[in-house]
């Protein structure tokens, strides 16, 4: 099989197909209530011993292992803004919205999620976003969606829909259940409404590209992050540093004189966020390199590993095109490699390229955190029902 | 409400020979710290409620990780439960010791391990102050933002645990916003690194679980923080008002602007006077109201934000406004506000101090209601909240030397905090449920999400021996004393045993 053809497969059947919700009227802003049919769904999966492959929009389906032979259960008739009020900034949403929907809600209000969640197509729900945990190139700056999830509604293994944490700022009372449900890509409930903190959309903006190599952007990088400067933004290509600066008035124009460079198109920041610039051509499809994500200290050397790198959020991400193991025979080791290489380095590595082999995506747990993770896992969904080895084979 | 451990409700625990425990402890951790005598277990007999006090059957105080781990062994065989503590400044009972159980005391892991810069971190042992971290990492013009009232006394552990706030909280995050990694033992005397200082880690968010957890998942034994560059400039904005709800609608107004302060802190009236009269901060007396508002980062964004601050407080109606001249100045605004505890602590026998959230539309509705209450129960009521995010702290002034006044001082906090969870919010915004807000849970949670929280506990620690009858009531006691969501009159799960 081609990458072209694995990356198919792993859009799995594609099934159900999206229901968009009704655009016009105040409908939109209502949306459906569809939680009692997927508790049911649920209860029904249960009592079947059935497993379930929860799915909003499907344009995330890369991201994990394949779920293999689970009905789909569809978030996406579960839909529509239940609360926003933009003087609490505060939106309260139903898994099924399009996060493509919520942003134009919060536009208007001049107000974004400001973690900037990659899409991946138009189709992208909230739920999905969330589950998938993926934040933007804004992450080293203001957070990560975790960082603005308050509180979530989530249908148990018994079909039950459970309310933690709501839509205040601070909440201590009980465990953070929503922000564990941020990343578990579903494993451990479906989520069906998430509460955000939302943000303002600041007063001035800027783009900047400064030609200067790798390591001139890391040693400046490292300097200003000493000082408070309205930095939102900061990838390198291999050729120019990228910058974006966000603040008031003043201290972006300020900014943005001190450094000098060229002003560029903010699309370059969004492209970046879809992984859609030239430098990931082909990076699904493509049999000639994979595409890894490494998630490293800021400051740590580049792991030596053959490819072609691109380096954002100052450091802490960084994306390699990978030949290593070129030719499919010797890609398990290729993989195993690069997990070991962003260990050493003091992080850890997620492949983006699909793989036919069934191998986590995912660096391997250490045996103590696994160990944690499997009863977790086995107390919040003791029959299996979610996603099962959507993370890791074992569970 | 009866604060101390019922084994009948909250879950039994074993009877241990406690000669034998020490000489099982002592044989694999020789050199460990146990106090076993009465006058030396009392310092450690309550934290910060100290309404409440229990002598712990031991008290051990580790300085090496080996010792813990070996304790934490000891304890797992023997059945015997671990509450641990810090530097006992928790206001709600979480480190409330147990009659049969091990104190351990992590107040002697005080290293900063290192400060990194470029890197913006540091790495530091739990039982470091809050405060010291930020003057470690002073020389370098970094600072660690979340700044607990109590941030010269407590440590980095327990805001850890209890993920602390502070008045700057809104703009910069709470503990969990700003702690990258932590390094956990286990109760079974496993060690494990949750976060790392890559933004990341794969699998899940474990460390996001583990703040706020309350010691009742594992033990904290390394914290590595997140350092921010100091703000260029901070200036602060004093208005006055002469109706507390007009103070509240400004809050609402200033956010809904676009503009998110640094701080932005409210005190009502009687709040207002004790401030005064204990530090002189300036403040007029005769407000009904006060806002702080700061506002901090590039001097040419201050100063803007500054001017629409100013017009937003004169179009809500506020009576004065003020900007602190200088730094000095701006110092003593926040004196009076950081002190408002023991102010009105001296304006009382005792206080009671109430910690709940709510969305910050309902402050308006909720301050009205705690005023009623407050007449109702013949209590005076002092007000300072977080504003800016909707943490009320209410503070109930009562002289526990008349009989009835502490049971009547709790029923009004219980009922305060009843008024919170109706109006959208929560029990606690930052002080923890502990011992002390065990029973409001059953009118927060209903039983399936209590029961779940169960689940959680039980992935970490089977044997219920970290830190029980804490965080999360048993069904039995809510049952009991909650007010239990019961649907259809049944609790769920009658098979299952009701803990
Ligand atoms: C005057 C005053 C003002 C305060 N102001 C604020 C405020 O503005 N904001 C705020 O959030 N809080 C405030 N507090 C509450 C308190 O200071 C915080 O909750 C603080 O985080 C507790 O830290 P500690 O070290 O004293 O913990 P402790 O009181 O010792 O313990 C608190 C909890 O943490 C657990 N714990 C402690 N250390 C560890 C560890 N190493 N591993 C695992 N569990 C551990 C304990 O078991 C317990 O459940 C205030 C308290 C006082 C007295």
């Amino acid at each position: 099989m081609s990458r072209k053809e694995i990356a198919m497969t792993h859009l799995q059947d594609r099934q159900p197909e999206y229901t968009p919700p009704n655009e016009s009227g105040p409908d939109a802003l209502a949306g459906r209530d569809d939680s009692e049919a997927l508790c049911e769904q649920v209860v029904r999966a249960r009592a079947e011993r059935a497993t379930l492959r929860i799915v909003g929009g499907d344009t995330k389906a890369f991201y994990g292992r394949r779920v293999e032979t689970a009905q789909a259960l569809s978030t996406t008739g579960h839909h529509g803004i239940v609360h926003y009020d933009p003087v609490e900034l505060v939106a309260t949403v139903r898994a099924g919205t399009r996060l493509r929907d919520l942003e134009r809600a919060l536009a208007d209000n001049g107000q974004r999620l400001a973690f900037e969640p990659p899409h991946f197509g138009d189709d992208a729900t909230v739920g999905g976003m969330v589950a998938a945990g993926l934040s933007g190139p804004r992450r080293p700056w203001v957070g990560a969606v975790r960082d603005f999830v308050l509180g979530v509604r989530i249908i148990t293994f018994d079909g039950k829909q459970l309310r933690f944490g709501g839509e205040v700022m601070k909440n201590v009372a009980g465990y953070d259940l929503s922000r564990l449900m941020v990343g578990a890509q579903g494993t451990l409930g479906v989520l069906t409404e998430v509460s955000f903190k939302v943000l303002p959309i600041p007063h001035a903006h800027a783009c900047l590209r400064l030609e200067l190599p790798l390591a001139g952007a890391f040693e400046r990088l490292t300097a200003w992050g000493r000082e408070p400067m309205p930095i939102t933004g900061a990838a390198h290509d291999g050729e120019a540093l990228h910058l974006r600066l966000e603040g008031g008035e003043g201290s972006v124009s300020a900014t943005r004189q001190r450094l000098g460079g060229e002003t560029e198109d903010s699309c370059f920041w969004s492209q970046l966020r879809e992984l859609q610039l030239p430098f990931f051509n082909g990076a699904f499809d493509n049999d000639a390199h994979v595409l890894w994500r490494l998630s490293l200290p800021a400051l740590a050397r580049t792991p030596a590993l053959e490819g072609d790198w691109l380096v954002d959020w100052a450091g802490a991400q960084r994306w390699l095109k990978s030949s290593e193991g070129r030719g499919f025979e010797d890609e398990p080791r290729a993989d195993a490699h690069i997990h070991e290489a962003a260990i050493a380095a003091g992080g850890h590595a997620t492949r983006f390229t699909p793989t036919a082999n069934g191998d986590s995506p995912f660096t391997p747990l250490p045996p103590v955190l696994a160990k944690y993770h499997r009863q977790l896992k086995q107390r919040l969904d003791p029959q299996a029902i979610f996603n099962p080895g959507r993370l890791y084979a074992e569970w | 409400m009866e604060l101390l451990y019922d084994e009948r409700i909250d879950g039994e625990i074993a009877d241990v020979d406690k000669s034998g425990l020490m000489a099982a402890i002592l044989a694999v951790a020789p050199r460990l710290t146990l106090l076993d005598r009465e006058e030396d277990l009392r310092p450690f007999e309550c934290d910060g409620l100290s309404a409440y006090r229990v002598l712990p059957m031991l008290v051990a105080m580790p300085t090496t990780l080996a010792e813990v781990e070996a304790l934490m062994r000891v304890c797992y065989e023997h059945a015997v439960p671990v509450v641990t503590r810090g530097a006992g400044t928790g206001l709600s009972g979480g480190a409330l010791p147990l009659e049969k159980g091990v104190l351990l005391v992590m107040s002697r892991f005080n290293q900063i391990l290192s400060v990194d810069p470029d890197a913006r971190l540091a790495r530091v042992q739990p039982g470091v102050r809050n405060l010291a971290i930020s003057e470690a990492a002073a020389p370098h013009g970094l600072y660690y933002a979340p700044d607990p009232s109590s941030q010269i006394a407590c440590s980095i552990g327990g805001n850890v645990a209890e993920n602390a706030g502070g008045v700057h909280c809104l703009k910069y995050g709470l503990t969990v916003h700003n702690v990258l990694s932590v390094e956990i033992v286990t109760i079974e005397g496993e060690r494990m690194t949750l976060g790392g200082e890559s933004l990341d880690t794969p699998g899940y968010d474990l460390l996001a679980l583990f703040m706020g957890s309350e010691g009742m998942l594992g033990v904290i034994t390394e914290v590595t923080v997140r350092l921010l560059p100091k703000p260029e400039v901070a200036k602060v904005l004093m208005a006055c008002f002469d109706d507390v709800e007009r103070a509240g609608k400004a809050v609402g107004d200033i956010i809904a602007a676009g503009c998110i302060p640094g701080g932005l802190e409210m005190m009502d009236n009687l709040a207002i006077r004790a401030a005064e009269d204990f530090v002189h901060a300036g403040y007029p007396v005769d407000a009904q109201a006060i806002l702080l508002c700061e506002l901090d980062g590039v001097e040419s964004d201050v100063q803007a934000d500054c001017e629409r601050v100013r017009q937003l407080l004169e179009t809500a109606g506020a009576t004065q406004i003020r900007l602190a001249r200088d730094d000095a100045e701006r110092q003593l605004f926040w004196a009076g506000r950081k002190a408002a505890f023991p102010a009105v602590g001296r304006m009382s026998p005792d206080y009671y101090c109430i910690d709940g959230t709510i969305p910050r539309r309902e402050l308006p509705r909720v301050l009205k209601g705690i005023n009623d209450l407050s007449a109702q129960y013949g209590l005076r009521v002092a007000n300072v909240f977080h504003a800016g995010d909707g943490n009320l702290h209410p503070l109930i002034l009562f002289d526990a030397n008349q009989p009835g006044e502490l049971e009547s001082t709790e029923t009004l906090g219980g009922r305060i905090l009843e008024l919170c969870v109706d109006a959208g919010g929560s029990i606690t915004g930052e002080h923890g449920v502990g011992r002390e807000k065990l029973n409001q849970m059953c009118t927060q949670f209903a039983a399936d999400e209590i029961t779940l929280f169960h689940a959680v506990k039980s992935a970490f620690d089977e044997r219920r021996l970290l830190n029980p009858g804490k965080n999360i009531p048993t069904l039995a006691r809510c049952a009991e004393f909650g007010a239990m969501h019961v649907h259809h009159g049944e609790l769920p799960h009658p098979e299952l045993p009701r803990f």
